[in-house]
This record gives C-alpha cells, sequence and structure tokens, in this order.
C-alpha cells in the first residue's frame, strides 16, 4: 500500500460465528474469489459487536468495517442481530459527525448458506471504499 | 505468556497459496510467541503429535493452530492441547484456509500478508484466554419428535425400543403421514398401507410414546438436555378418551367436507375419521363445514352418539412437555397448484399430481382403485405423465430435483398399465434419475416390459379440447413436436417443504436453507444434526428423499439422540458471561438485553448474576452492561481491541 500504488482499503470484519462466518466459509470452500482486503475477526453474534470495536477500527485505521449477522427472524440467540441493527443506526449519527461517515460501517444479513453474498458483499465494499478514499481518520491521528 | 503457533499447509491448500516459511518466520519474533512451526496436514496423527511434542518442549501454556475453519478442526485441536496439559480454552484457531488460501488464490502475496495478520489476531486472542472448565448440565432422557409421517414414527420407535419415553406430536389428526396417502411403492410395488399399519399400530400402542395428533408446537425455550416445550391440542370436537371410534357419528353428518386426505377428490362427512387404517381410529369435525358451527343448528352426531363423546364446547388444550431432543421430521408438500397455469393444473379437473394419482389407485381411495379419470368417472385410455414440474426449473419453480419423481412415475405407469391394460400410458421427461437399489431395473421393466412410452422433452402446454386434454410437448430424441389427445395428465410436481416449517425453524431457533428445507450441520458428515445442538432432522424436512432413504436417516436420528441419552450430563460451554461485582450498579439492562433468562438481578445485594447453565454465551449482555461490569469471558472486550490492533495497526 505504499504510495503512487492504487490506494487499496482495509476493512475489519465481525462476522457471527453461526451465519455470516460459515456463509464465509462457503465461500472459500467454493473457492470464490474476493478481495484480500478484509481482515475477518469471528464473534458469537453481531449483537456482542460493541459501538466501541468499530470506533476503534475506524480511528486505528481501517477503511470500512463490515458487521455480518443472521437474517432478520434467524439470529441463533433470537435477537442479537436487531440489537446490533439498532446500535448501527446510532452509531451511523456520530460516525458522520466524526466526518468519517456512516457508509464506511456496512451492517449486512448474511446467512450460512450465501456464500456468494459474501463474497459479493466485500467485493462491492472494496470498489466503494476505494471510491470514497482512504478514512480521513487514518491522516487525523496516523499522519 | 509461552504461545506455541501451529501452521498447516494442509498440503496444497494453504501451502500453495500462503507463503508458510515466510509465515512461520515473521510469526516467530511476534511478542509472547515461544516457538512458530509448520507441518504439511497438521490435522494427521504426526502433526498432533508435533503439537503435544512442542508443548511438553517449550513448556506452553496457550496455542494458536493456522489452519482450517474452527467450524473443522477446532474441537480436535482442542483436545489435542488439553491432551499435552494446555487449557482447551487457550487454544485459538487462526483461519487461513477457508478465508484466505482459498478465496485468495490468485494473490499468494497478499494472502501471505493476510495470514500473518490473522495468525497475530489469534495470538492476541488467547494472550487474554482464561483457563476455563466446560460446565456440566442434566440431561432429560426424554425425546421430542415433531411429525409422525414414516421418518416421526420410525425415530419414535427406536428411541422407545432403546427405553426412553417419546413424545410424537403430528399436526394432523391422525400419524402415518404421506405414506399413508400411497398405494404402492418402488420398486416392489408392495402396498403401501400394508408395510405401514404395523407401524402406525405400534405407535399407538407403545407404552413409552406419548401421541399427541391434532397439535403443533408453539414455543420452545431451554437448550440441549433441558428443552421445554409448549404443545398447543387443536380441538377436535370429540373427546377421545371416550370415543370408541364406531363410526356411526360420520354415517348420520348430514354435512360435508372437502378431503384433505383424498387431496379434494371427494367430499367426506364434516365428522369423519381421515382413513379406515387411521390411528387413532378417532373422528374430527371440521368446524368449517359443520352445520352446529355454522349454521348453529345441526346436532346429529351428538345424538346419535351412544357414548357421549361429541363436545361442540372443546376449547384447544395447551401442554408443557420437558425434553432432552428433539427430531424435526415435518416432511413435505407438493407444489402448489396454483403456481403450474400451463399444464391447466387447479383448472381442468383431469390434470392431477401425484398424490391424487395415489388415491385413485388406492383400494380404500374415492375409486375403490379403479383408474377413472375424477371429471367424469370414465377410464382414461391414454394417460400423460409428465415429470419435473416446477422441480429443475428455474424460472418457475425450483432449481433442485426432487429425487423421487422419476421413481414414482414409472410406478404410477406400471400401474396404471396393470389396471388398464388396453390403455397407453407416455412419460415426458428430462433424465431418468433411478439412482438406488432396484430402481434402474424397475424403469427398464416399464419402457421394455409394459409398453410405457417414454418421450424425452417437456410439454410447452396442455389444454381442454372437448373432453380430452391436448398435450402439446416435444420429443427432443426425434426432434419431432408431439401432440397427444390425452384422458388424464399427472403432473409429478415439485417437493417443497411442509407448510410452516420456516416458521417451526424459527421457533426453534435452527436455520433452514433458501427453499425452507432444514439445514443439516454439515452436507456430508453431519446429515442428521441441526445447527443447533440437541436439534435433529430427519427425512424430507431436510430435502427431498425416498423411503429407504428416510427410514435411515430417521434411525440415524434416533441414534444420535440415544448417543446424546447415554451421558448422565452434558458439557456447556464456560465461555458464558461474568459479573465483576464491584462495577455493577444492578441497574437490569443485562437482564432486559438477555434472549435466554439467564441474567437476574440479586435484589438484596444489588447485583446481576450470571446463571452460567442458561447463559449460551452470545455476548449481548456485555455489550449492553454501561458500566463494564459484565464481561463475555474469552471474549472481553480488551481481546478484541488487541485483536483490532493487530489486524489494522
Amino acid at each position: 500500500m505504499g504510495s503512487g500504488e492504487e490506494f487499496e482499503p482495509r476493512i475489519v470484519a465481525f462476522l457471527c460465528n453461526w451465519c455470516t462466518y460459515t456463509g464465509a466459509d462457503l465461500a472459500g470452500v467454493s473457492r470464490m474469489q474476493y478481495p484480500p482486503n478484509v481482515r475477518p475477526i469471528r464473534v458469537m453474534c453481531s449483537g456482542s459487536v460493541d459501538p466501541m470495536y468499530i470506533l476503534k477500527a475506524l480511528l486505528d485505521g481501517a477503511d470500512g468495517v463490515l458487521v455480518g449477522g443472521c437474517h432478520p427472524g434467524d439470529c441463533h440467540y433470537v435477537s442479537g442481530n436487531y440489537k446490533a441493527r439498532r446500535r448501527l443506526a446510532v452509531l451511523g449519527a456520530i460516525l458522520d459527525e466524526f466526518g468519517i461517515g456512516r457508509d464506511r460501517v456496512w451492517f449486512r444479513f448474511i446467512s450460512a448458506s450465501e456464500g456468494a453474498l459474501f463474497a459479493n458483499t466485500v467485493r462491492d465494499m472494496t470498489a466503494a471504499l476505494k471510491a470514497l478514499g482512504p478514512n480521513p481518520a487514518r491522516a487525523l491521528w496516523l499522519a | 505468556m509461552r504461545t506455541g503457533v501451529f501452521v498447516c499447509w494442509c498440503g496444497l491448500n494453504i501451502g500453495g497459496v500462503v507463503d508458510v516459511p515466510r509465515v512461520v518466520e515473521e510469526i516467530s519474533h511476534y511478542p509472547g510467541v515461544a516457538r512458530a512451526v509448520d507441518y504439511r496436514y497438521m490435522c494427521s496423527d504426526p502433526g498432533q503429535q508435533l503439537i503435544k511434542d512442542v508443548i511438553r518442549e517449550e513448556r506452553l501454556d496457550s496455542v494458536v493452530i493456522a489452519a482450517c475453519s474452527p467450524g473443522m478442526h477446532e474441537a480436535t485441536f482442542q483436545s489435542v492441547a488439553a491432551s499435552a496439559g494446555v487449557n482447551p480454552y487457550r487454544c485459538e484457531i487462526a483461519n487461513i484456509r477457508e478465508q484466505c488460501s482459498w478465496p485468495h488464490q490468485n494473490e499468494p502475496g497478499e494472502a501471505t500478508r493476510k495470514a500473518i495478520e490473522l495468525i497475530q489476531a489469534a495470538i492476541e486472542k488467547v494472550r487474554g484466554d482464561e483457563a476455563l472448565s466446560a460446565l456440566s448440565i442434566p440431561v432429560t432422557r426424554r425425546a421430542l419428535i415433531i411429525g409422525a409421517g414414516i421418518a416421526g414414527m420410525q425415530a419414535a420407535l427406536d428411541i422407545a425400543e432403546a427405553g426412553h419415553e417419546v413424545v410424537l406430536v403430528e399436526r394432523l389428526p391422525h400419524i402415518g403421514g404421506h405414506m399413508a396417502q400411497l398405494s404402492e411403492t418402488f420398486p416392489t410395488l408392495d402396498c403401501s398401507q400394508c408395510i405401514l399399519t404395523p407401524k402406525t399400530s405400534e405407535v399407538g400402542r407403545h407404552p413409552r410414546i406419548k401421541l399427541l395428533t391434532n397439535s403443533e408446537v408453539e414455543s420452545i425455550s431451554g437448550y440441549v438436555g433441558n428443552f421445554t416445550v409448549r404443545i398447543r391440542r387443536k380441538a377436535t370436537y370429540v373427546n377421545w378418551d371416550l370415543c370408541t371410534g364406531c363410526g356411526l357419528c360420520t354415517e348420520k353428518c348430514p354435512s360435508r367436507a372437502s378431503s384433505t386426505f383424498e387431496r379434494g377428490l371427494v367430499k367426506e362427512p364434516a365428522i369423519s375419521i381421515a382413513f379406515p387404517q387411521a390411528v387413532p381410529h378417532k373422528p374430527v369435525i371440521s368446524a368449517e363445514a359443520c352445520g352446529h358451527f355454522t349454521k348453529g343448528k345441526c346436532g346429529v352426531c351428538e345424538k346419535v352418539c351412544p357414548v357421549g363423546a361429541i363436545d361442540y364446547q372443546q376449547q384447544d388444550a395447551l401442554f408443557e412437555e420437558k425434553v432432552g431432543a428433539i427430531v424435526v421430521a415435518t416432511g413435505y408438500d407438493l407444489h402448489p397448484k396454483a403456481k403450474v397455469g400451463e399444464y391447466g393444473y387447479g383448472v381442468y379437473p383431469d390434470v392431477i399430481d401425484g398424490l391424487e394419482f395415489e388415491r385413485l389407485n388406492s383400494a380404500s381411495g374415492p375409486t375403490q382403485g379403479q383408474i377413472r379419470r375424477p371429471s367424469d368417472g370414465k377410464v382414461p385410455k391414454e394417460v400423460v405423465f409428465i415429470q419435473c414440474v416446477g422441480s429443475r426449473d428455474q424460472e418457475n419453480g425450483y432449481p433442485y430435483c426432487s429425487k423421487i419423481c422419476c421413481m414414482y412415475t414409472a410406478k404410477h405407469a406400471r400401474l396404471y398399465k396393470h389396471k388398464v391394460s388396453d390403455g397407453q400410458p407416455y412419460v415426458f421427461y428430462m433424465d431418468i434419475r433411478a439412482g438406488g437399489k432396484g430402481y434402474e431395473e424397475f424403469v427398464q421393466h416399464a419402457t421394455e416390459e409394459e409398453g410405457v412410452l417414454y418421450l424425452r422433452g417437456r410439454v410447452a402446454r396442455v389444454f381442454q379440447d372437448g373432453d380430452a386434454l391436448v398435450v402439446f410437448g416435444v420429443d427432443t430424441l426425434s426432434g419431432k413436436k408431439v401432440e397427444i389427445r390425452a384422458d388424464m395428465v399427472v403432473l409429478a410436481t415439485a417437493i417443497v417443504p411442509a407448510s410452516g416449517a420456516k416458521e417451526l425453524a424459527r421457533v426453534l431457533k435452527t436455520a433452514t436453507d433458501q427453499y425452507g428445507f432444514f439445514s443439516e450441520a454439515h452436507p456430508k458428515l453431519r446429515p442428521v444434526e441441526s445447527l443447533t445442538r440437541g436439534i435433529y432432522i430427519a427425512g424430507c424436512a431436510q430435502a427431498p428423499k425416498d423411503i429407504p432413504d428416510t427410514v435411515t436417516q430417521a434411525g440415524s436420528a434416533a441414534a444420535k439422540v440415544l448417543a446424546l441419552f447415554s451421558a448422565e450430563r452434558l458439557s456447556h460451554s464456560p465461555a458464558v458471561a461474568a459479573v465483576d461485582e464491584e462495577l455493577c450498579s444492578g441497574c437490569g439492562v443485562c437482564v432486559e438485553a438477555c434472549a435466554y433468562d439467564a441474567r437476574t438481578l440479586d435484589t438484596r445485594r444489588r447485583v446481576a448474576v450470571v446463571n452460567d447453565v442458561l447463559c449460551e454465551g452470545c455476548g449481548a449482555c456485555a455489550v449492553a452492561c454501561p458500566n463494564g461490569a459484565t464481561r463475555q469471558k474469552n471474549a472481553s472486550r480488551s481481546q478484541v481491541f488487541s485483536m483490532i490492533d493487530a489486524v489494522v495497526g
């Protein structure tokens, strides 16, 4: 990622153990290719993703954060994905205030059988972040 | 901290993309790493021995295995670590295969970098892992089986025979499922009822099977070994304890209802027993059709019943049952009629589906086993069978193969020939899939010995012309258009999940695939386990399958339940929530956040507490806690923070 090369965004992905992490495994098993810009962190439930984790990743210099959980109604822990959705909605407003922008944080419902959706999501997100450019917080804090 | 890092090549699966020696070199300098080593197959016996040897040589207190997904081998490596003296909860997996080498096959440089960072994150995690020991929970040795078709009955009998109690719930008033509707079964052509009734009556009288028909599962709470199930027994308006099943009410009832069991081919009395061999042999009143309920007038059944069993006031009853394991055997439905417009299904009475044909064939069916078409009772002389209606149809139906249609269509065509020897059956097919013992021979017999005409191609349209059904199709082998004036058309419609399967999956907190079939934990190696521990799947609830496969899977599900019941106690993950009482203000937010009633307030001490056994370790309460008093063991905030540092830094 040195100067002169094309900007390669860095994505931290919090993936719920039961749906999205398994979906990401399926993408790999099926040999679907997606950009290596994503760094998955397995969590038990999207409802356990503290907004602090997302802020921390962004302030550390990640260009985007993906949170992946089970589809509405399908949460392994009944309602964790709804909790995540509400928290992320609130977080979005804060991110806008910070000048980071809510469009750097994606929350997606990806089930264990949706390997292709996971691969496409990472592809789309990488492209979207390339268009957005580097996280301004990176320049701010890491200059 | 003394951590050992073990990097697996997985042959070329990882090593062909990721530069493993470079990974090992970089990781060996990472803080806290006592030694990093690589091996061709870490899961092999020599690989496991290597891990044990290094643990002892380096006196490791934690290990990181960089290999395949934790879904594959986490348990393997945890037990290897434990056998060499490292606490199994201080063993972490870095998934550098499914989520690194496989999806980045063309970018070895980036994949190597990613692998290094994923391993660093795992080292950071293991640094904060506490040494834990598994919790132990009691097991209720009693099983719930949902659905009493051949799958549910087989599982119930196997578990009951092994000495455990079974609660068998069926939403219809009788057991037997679709198999009770079949006339004969492939590939032997033995009578379905004749092989089924010994099972239904055994289930009906088994001392360890509690049979709840006309009942549905409303809700489920608890966890493996300790489920509490709420069951609704729908009103039958007949007191079955008094009823002798004499049938007088059915004889005298003046109202008529469409018969579900006969697939709507005939009307039945509003109070009726679905079929002669039904178990339990007790009638049910259809409130939608009964004169007493619709007009408030009739009371004939009440008058004629010799034992006073009719009870118009009967209400639904709610039960609670405690069970340790659940088998889902909810079966299938056929693709709905409204969706096959081009074949006039649901419009022309003589276009019927496979189950309707079974009923026409059945000695106890609406025509007493004579093949007579529904519209005018004429014996059809030309019958067209169309396969793959809705199945293998990406545009209008489902992409999957319904698996049993090739066989039952061959059976139908042969049974038709046996009964109408001067009739001509035609079969339109895409491919013949007859994999199974004796199956190919069965189809061969239809084409070679019984004069069934197989035409490879699709039917474009079916329409009525006078009293004939004109079938427009194409024979792709001769390249010619085909037009047949048929007397009856039988569609092999797609097998779809039973109605309500998705809703049931939600109640059970387990997953279905995109079509609504229950998802198995692994498509090859764990085909009867669901994604939820203690819940198993059997029969067409999982995917379309024939009777032998269904019975096999049901037996396998029963074996899994019996294995679960063989232990005195089960182990429960100790990675649960914990409270720092110094920090807890007793605000109760965690209690609200918990979906399992595992969090409560100790009102005397004004602190929140955790019921370890009820806690599923989802982490919702830890995030909700406003002052950081609750943490999820081995997934604490500081652990996640260091992992983020490792991958972003």
